[in-house]
């Protein structure tokens, strides 16, 4: 009767920022069994009242309806976007560190020039670099730097914009 | 900020600006247990006379006793309870009255805000155990934000979807002046539910209703949250449009149960009619109801033929469980408003012969006369527990009478066969279904309506779970009546394990029961009992005259089942019915109905 079929949602969330609100919005998920691939959240405003949280979740279109009706129904949330309704922008930024020798260490320069990945701290036995893009392209590197000495990777998670002049407020 | 400055009042204590607030809220009444943590709200409510302090006997009751102050006035039911152990007794209150929405503003002492994290003595992380128990919730961390959460809480309490709302007090607040202001004239910053309707969504509903065959309306607890003059409405609306229509267990009273439009309740141990209707139906109505899984039973065969309309205030229960053909968002007073006024104006005919083949369809499954038992005259014959309800019924019909239950057969035996004419006059722990419910609702419906009969229809198993609470009827004169249907069992277990587990009764018969006579004598309550049939009435009689808490211990038969029933994991054209309108074996439960509770 319902579709089954599972989707990828990028949602936005404006809210207020005050204690507790990243854990309403996570017991939310837990709570009701929803999916969380990925969450950022950082103060936007100037003054520092509101929160951006970018979620990254999973879930038949009945159930990524269900997840906005909630979020939206939260007291101080003043705003749910789900930006992969329409043509939107997204991005993480990873460090990652990679120790090694010789030709493992100037393959993974050479991968991470291709990636256009920066070096920000190297050492005679590491590198560690910063690298920007979708999180297929953060996968894909990583996957590469694996046999070449990959030891450690911290990510931000994603953060999301729609194209154009569609805001969120 | 709108440019005016409001005058800023210091208030000798954050005590003192919280009563402020509660005063200028309305509150007349709270419902409460004192704690280390609360004792400076305990001290201020000691200087003054104008909010009224019920003290219960446990703050699980507070709520409960709120919940019925609340269901049975309209009005935002106030709680008031320390730290820790207060907090954490108040849980199953707060998550009772989040599941059933019923608008309640819960005030919780917490350990000074330097001691917050210190595992100090009653420390809780109360807004913590609380966010999923509660509407929303608030930690006070400054004195200059305590009024505007105080006013704030009632707010949200009471508008959109209803539901509780916890505030917690640390100590260090409550003792330092602070500042008051009014309740906010301007909108919330975040918080803005739709309450009116889209017309668009307003007239698709009608268009459908006019073209419709076989119509139901399925009304819910929503109607009664939007108000009396929304029953009012929706009676107009039902009367107009000549629609069969059907209560939840939480809409009961949301249309008079004698008019013969009614068919009954729905669901698990709806009537014969109803759920026939329901499945059978082509276009459905909901208003304020949110497709509970006691009401649709299995879903993939859930009113499997009809266009669904579907008017809730809360927009996450579109298409939650049920996909719907139009959603209406939107208060049900709003709702019923505007599809009077679109019904009014719109000029297609409806469909009067099919409706009249379609009462004609109803009627023969009303014959069936699903609700029928035998009730043994013979003196010394065992009370029915059906029969009990029914004298109650006509023994009461003619006063201002108030009902509650506890949870498991005698809440569905007082919800088929009391007939409620008017909305909040039942109150039921509908969506938690929480044993122990009954008496401290009672005792808060009692508070509010102080001349009206209220009786708390209970199990002998359920009222143990909150029978300290008759030491408060005793303390504050209460007369409410507490009308127990005692079979000995835990009922609904038993049924459930004679149904569905091989008649294994585990742990389900009342072993080591209190003398409930002695018991309410105990606690200078009036108690009475009806051993035979030929006590009954005399027992009711007598509950109903004595101006005096009374428990009336009615006996009834231990083996009585409710029907009709639709089992776990079965469809609305697959009930069991009572012994005796049964046309061969019932259906059977399935392992994934097993798995249903």
């Amino acid at each position: 009767m319902s579709d089954t079929t599972l989707r990828s949602a990028t949602i936005s969330v404006l809210v207020e920022n005050e204690s507790g609100v990243l854990a309403r919005v996570i017991g939310l998920f837990s709570g009701r069994g929803y999916n969380i691939d990925n969450l950022t959240v950082a103060p936007v405003e100037r003054d520092g009242s509101k929160s951006r949280i970018t979620l990254v979740t999973s879930g038949t279109t009945m159930v990524i309806e269900q997840i906005k009706a909630q979020l939206d129904r939260l007291v101080p949330v003043y705003k749910v976007l789900d930006l992969s309704e329409g043509p939107h922008l997204a991005r993480e930024l990873a460090l990652i560190k990679v120790i090694g020798t010789g030709e493992k260490r100037a393959e993974a320069l050479r991968l991470a020039d291709a990636f256009r990945a920066r070096v920000i701290d190297a050492t005679t036995e590491s590198f560690t670099f910063e690298l920007t893009g979708v999180t297929d392209k953060l996968d894909a590197f990583l996957d590469l730097m694996r046999p070449l000495g990959l030891a450690e990777v911290s990510r931000t998670g994603v953060a999301a914009i729609a194209r154009g002049v569609k805001t969120i407020s | 900020m709108d440019g005016t400055i409001a005058p800023i009042e210091l208030v000798n204590s954050g005590a003192e600006a919280v009563l402020r607030a509660l005063k200028a809220q309305g509150v007349d009444v709270i419902f409460g247990y004192p704690g280390g943590a609360v004792l400076p709200i305990y001290d201020a409510l000691f200087q003054q006379n104008e909010i009224r302090h019920i003290l219960v006997r446990h703050e699980q009751a507070a709520v409960h006793a709120a919940e019925g102050y609340a269901r049975s006035t309209g009005k935002v039911g106030v709680v008031l309870v320390t730290s820790g152990p207060g907090a954490t007794n108040a849980v199953t209150g707060l998550v009772d009255a989040l599941m059933d929405s019923i608008p309640l503003v819960c005030l919780c002492g917490q350990v000074p805000t330097h001691l917050i994290g210190n595992d100090a003595f009653q420390e809780a992380d109360t807004t913590g155990i609380t966010r999923p128990a509660t509407k929303h919730n608030y930690l006070v961390k400054k004195s200059e934000d305590l009024v505007r959460i105080v006013h704030e809480a009632f707010l949200v309490a009471r508008t959109g979807r209803p539901g509780p709302v916890l505030v917690d007090l640390p100590k260090d607040i409550l003792i330092t002046p602070a500042p008051y202001c009014e309740p906010a004239s301007t909108p919330h910053r975040s918080y803005h539910p739709r309450t009116e309707p889209d017309p668009r969504r307003i007239e698709e509903a009608v268009a459908m209703l006019k073209c419709a065959e076989r119509p139901i309306i399925y009304a819910g607890g929503g109607v009664i949250n939007a108000g009396p003059e929304a029953a009012r409405l929706l009676a107009e609306f039902t009367r107009l449009t000549g629609f069969p229509i059907t209560n939840t267990l939480m809409g009961l009273g949301a249309f008079p149960a004698s008019d013969p439009l009614f068919v009954g309740m729905l669901g698990m141990h709806g009537t014969y009619e109803a759920n026939l209707a329901m499945h059978g139906c082509d276009v459905m109505l909901n208003i304020g109801a949110r497709f509970d899984d006691r009401v649709t039973g299995r879903l993939n065969a859930f009113s499997p033929g009809s266009k669904k309309i579907h008017a809730d205030i809360d927009p996450s229960n579109m298409n939650k469980t049920v996909t719907v053909d139009v959603a209406i968002v939107g208060d049900a007073l709003a709702t019923l408003k505007a599809l009077i006024t679109a019904w009014k104006k719109d000029a297609t005919p409806s469909n009067r012969p099919a409706l009249a083949r379609w009462w004609e369809q109803i009627n023969v499954w009303r014959a069936k006369d699903s609700l029928r038992y035998t009730q043994p005259r013979e003196p010394g014959s065992v009370i029915k527990p059906q029969y009990a309800i029914e004298q109650l019924y006509k023994a009461t019909c003619g006063r201002e009478t108030y009902i509650t239950t506890e949870v498991g057969q005698h809440q569905m035996w007082a919800a088929q066969y009391f007939k409620f004419e008017k909305p909040n006059h039942w109150m039921t722990s509908g969506g938690l279904g929480t044993m122990g419910y009954g008496l401290p609702a009672a005792m808060g419906v009692q508070v509010a309506h102080p001349n009206a009969l209220v009786i708390d229809i209970a199990g002998e198993a359920s009222i143990l779970m909150n029978i300290q609470e008759m030491g408060t009827l005793a303390q504050y004169r209460l007369p409410a009546k507490i009308f127990i249907l005692n079979n000995q069992y835990m009922g609904m277990v038993r049924q459930w394990q004679e149904l569905l587990h091989g008649s294994r009764y585990s742990s389900s018969y009342s072993e080591a029961l209190p003398d409930f006579v002695k018991l309410a004598e105990s606690f200078h309550a009036i108690g009475l009992r009806a051993e035979k049939v030929e006590d009954l009435d005399r027992v009711i009689a007598e509950m109903i005259a004595v101006d005096k808490p009374v428990i009336a211990d009615i006996w009834v038969d231990q083996k009585e089942n409710v029907f009709p029933m639709i089992p776990s994991g079965a469809a609305h054209n697959e009930m069991l019915l009572g012994p005796g309108n049964r046309d061969g074996s019932g259906p059977t439960v399935t392992n994934e109905g097993m798995a249903l509770v």
